[in-house]
């Protein structure tokens, strides 16, 4: 990874006539918000708003990755990341490549170093990977030449996600420092978790994390966010609300009960969203457990931004792409 | 033929010898230790440069072998290589090979091709339970007869409290220990590195502290019913050793070693410089500060008997993947003493006397070996160190054929100056000056 850590100006020709940013972000790599700094995060959102306009055209297309070579490379399955991905790879005019790489070439015996050589002997510019082993892009990113985009690494970070999150509560609230956030459910196997807690905190949000003791990172008060067991004390007077998913199998490896338990202690329903601000956001990063961390009533209903964040995701996506990737001169900065 | 290593400093605990002294050796064994010793003719004198210091041979009671069945990542010939130059003249080596050593068969095996092949001594750990599966006892006299010196499941925890029970009774009837690497299985489940803040913010599946310390407490409640001695691996949390502790204060027959990463690392070493470095994965996993201050008041205060390094090799093609992956284990028998004296004697946390009670004369003691000591009629085996010699370690120099040491580029203050073996000079180090003549009689043999 880049040590250098500021974002650089530099006079680069516009592309296209879209009103984007000349600024770059000095790294090779985007593997976590760990290693972002509050202007990094602010350069990224600020970009995004200058894509997310591009999608609202007729043709949803500008030339600024034009001859770039993206791959999209998942060992572990994802529709809605990697399908935001692709289109925000399509929209900037990059050469794009979906790998599944599930575990088929784990179980055949090759090595991931050996499957991303492979890869990278064919000159991609950039790896979007998704991996169920936390640190696999840190890893990733030590031995490829090509930048490194972390789409989820277990339970580690999901810095697009975080991003995408903070740019819709951004985009609603005009600003981040000072909104106070819950985040509820699953905290211990999130990655989500993990990047939203870093960049919220970062850029001066009031965090509190909701969940039962067994789903609780050990030691997570350290990152100066608020840990509790009531909803009602996260959610009492919230800008906004998240929830995680809570996956069939925490319930089988007896982290709780039931899921109707789950949903009766922890569940978020429009009633106990009513200790949050009047103009509370609903957030989720999906895919949603309807009925189990969240009321189908409260996911469809007004507050919901849920499928904001599934729009947001394209730009931020965007926006990091091009930050990473777009531009000779980015090159010859690098 | 005799050999006279003469003015040297001697720290010898057994003799209570902390001075500048002679040690006499007449081929296998020590025949004199004293000041001055007169030279007889026939007798070749080895002049010690000044500042070395000469003592018994350490011994490393946890190391890994890997021979049979796993010969990429070590053989007998390379792992001895490796003690003999990190200043051990004796390694006792730990059943988990393949096939596991739980027959009088694979222990004699071992010990055979040692004699042949080994440049130190070898001395194998039997398996506790046929199999390394902790349901049967293995024939433990058998083991002993062939030359087991005690037995263990290291790798893996004996489970079952009654097993525990048994083989504690049962090999307490020969006199040898039962080693335990304690964890509690489920409460480690999947886990990679420590339960705690690191391993949260990364990611990473916890092993809980109290994972080893509900182990230790039982293997404790064990050997106070049973009356028979214990030796619990690698400690790494301040439980465990608040438990030993008072194990101790009410007269048990229980010993633990504790290893030179868990004295020397923190957890917080997984998240930079290279953040999720697989040689920074070992079990039991790095420990957090508070772990780390009582490993050192252990070692201190007298909790702690032994520094044992835990010599785990791997080849880099096995480490170099993703983090929860990666084998657990770093290889260590060519870094123990520097990081001991760089870490604990010259920051002032033992005394070099310690030092030598805890890498030879405990493991010695406690696996009833004959070395450990230069006592007249005792074993000619002598480990001379170089306390203030500055070193680099260069992991692409070891003599294992694994490469997996966090330490790779670190720069200590103590070194391995030569190590003799029954006599036999067996390693010499080329950056320490004024020690020809003992490398041109090891070259005579």
């Amino acid at each position: 990874m880049s040590p250098e850590t500021t974002p650089t100006t530099t006079g680069a020709p516009q592309a296209d006539d879209s009103p984007i940013p000349t600024s770059r972000l000095r790294r090779k790599d985007l593997v976590g918000i760990a290693e972002l700094t509050a202007e990094e995060i602010s350069l990224i959102l600020d970009t995004a708003v200058a894509m997310k306009e591009i999608s609202s055209r007729p043709i949803k297309k500008v030339p600024a990755l034009r001859g770039k070579t993206v791959v999209n490379l998942f060992f572990e399955a994802s529709t809605r990341t990697r399908t935001s991905f692709e289109i925000a790879e399509k929209r900037l005019s990059a050469d794009t490549l979906n790998i599944a790489a599930s575990t088929s070439s784990v179980v055949k015996g090759e090595t991931l170093a050996d499957t991303v050589h492979n890869i990278e002997a064919m000159s991609p510019d950039l790896l979007v990977v998704r991996h169920s082993s936390s640190g696999a892009c840190h890893f990733l990113s030590r031995i490829c030449r090509a930048g490194v985009i972390n789409a989820g690494d277990g339970m580690h970070e999901h810095p697009t996600q975080a991003l995408l999150d903070a740019f819709t509560i951004r985009e609603r609230k005009q600003r981040i420092a000072g909104l106070k956030v819950a985040i509820c459910g699953d905290l211990l196997h999130s990655r989500v978790l993990r990047s939203n807690v870093l960049l919220l905190t970062k850029m001066g949000a009031d965090v509190w994390l909701c969940g039962p003791p067994t789903l609780m990172p050990v030691g997570f008060e350290r990152t100066g966010a608020h840990m509790t067991s009531s909803i009602d004390e996260a959610v009492e007077g919230a800008d906004a609300v998240m929830m995680l998913r809570i996956q069939l199998e925490r319930m089988l490896g007896g982290f709780f009960p039931t899921l109707r338990e789950y949903f009766n202690v922890f569940g978020m329903t429009p009633e106990r969203v009513r200790r949050a601000k009047p103009d509370v956001l609903v957030m989720h990063p999906g895919p949603m457990n309807r009925g189990v961390e969240i009321s189908s009533e409260l996911a469809d209903g007004p507050s919901s931004v849920i499928l904001d964040q599934v729009a947001n995701g394209v730009a931020v996506r965007m926006a990091i792409l091009y930050l990473l990737a777009g531009g000779a001169e980015h090159e010859a900065a690098a | 033929m005799k050999r006279l290593l003469k003015g040297g400093h001697v720290v010898d605990p057994t003799q209570g010898i902390d001075g500048a002294s002679d040690v006499l050796l007449d081929g296998d064994r020590v025949v004199a230790v004293g000041r001055d010793l007169a030279v007889d003719s026939g007798v070749e004198v080895i002049e010690i440069p000044d500042g070395l210091i000469v003592c018994p041979g350490f011994v490393d009671m946890h190391v890994h072998l890997r021979d049979p069945g796993q010969e990429h990542k070590e053989t007998i010939a390379s792992g001895t290589a490796a003690a003999a130059a990190g200043g051990f003249t004796a390694v006792a080596c730990m059943p988990n090979t393949q096939p596991v050593n739980d027959s009088a068969a694979v222990t004699r095996s071992i010990v055979e091709r040692a004699a042949l092949l080994g440049v130190v001594r070898v001395y194998p750990i039997g398996a506790v339970s046929k199999g390394m599966k902790g349901e049967s006892l293995s024939e433990i006299a058998d083991l002993k007869g062939a030359g087991c010196v005690a037995v263990s499941d290291d790798g893996r925890p004996v489970a079952s409290a009654l097993l525990m029970r048994r083989a504690l009774e049962y090999a307490g009837m020969f006199g040898i220990p039962v080693i335990d690497h304690c964890e509690e299985p489920t409460l480690k489940g999947e886990g990679v590195a420590h339960e705690g803040f690191v391993a949260s913010m990364l990611g990473l599946r916890g092993i809980p502290a109290a994972a080893e310390s509900i182990m230790v407490e039982r293997d404790l409640a064990l050997a106070e019913m049973t009356g028979t001695p214990v030796h619990l691996a690698h400690l790494s949390t301040r439980q465990s050793l608040r438990a030993m502790d008072a194990a101790k204060s009410r007269g048990l027959k229980a010993t633990c070693e504790v290893t030179p990463h868990h004295f020397t690392l923190t957890d917080e070493r997984l998240t930079g410089p290279t953040s999720y470095d697989t040689n920074l994965k070992m079990n039991p996993p790095l420990r957090e500060r508070a772990d780390v201050d009582a490993v050192l008041q252990g070692l201190r205060a007298g909790t702690v008997d032994v520094i044992a390094t835990d010599h785990a090799p791997h080849q880099q093609d096995e480490k170099a993947v993703e983090f929860d992956r990666a084998p657990f284990g770093i290889i260590g028998l060519e870094t123990a003493v520097p990081l001991a004296l760089d870490r604990l004697v010259h920051r002032g946390v033992i005394t070099f006397r310690r030092l030598v009670q805890l890498m030879s004369v405990n493991p010695s003691r406690i696996l009833n070996l004959p070395g450990g000591s230069l006592r007249p009629g005792r074993l000619a085996d002598v480990t001379i160190i170089a306390p203030s010699a500055a070193i680099v370690i260069d992991v692409t120099r070891s003599k294992s054929l694994s490469r997996n040491s966090p330490f790779d580029g670190w720069t200590l203050r103590g070194a391995v100056a030569a190590t003799i073996v029954g006599g036999r000079t067996v390693f010499v180090n080329g950056e320490i000056a004024g020690l020809a003549a003992l490398r041109a009689a090891g070259e005579r043999g």
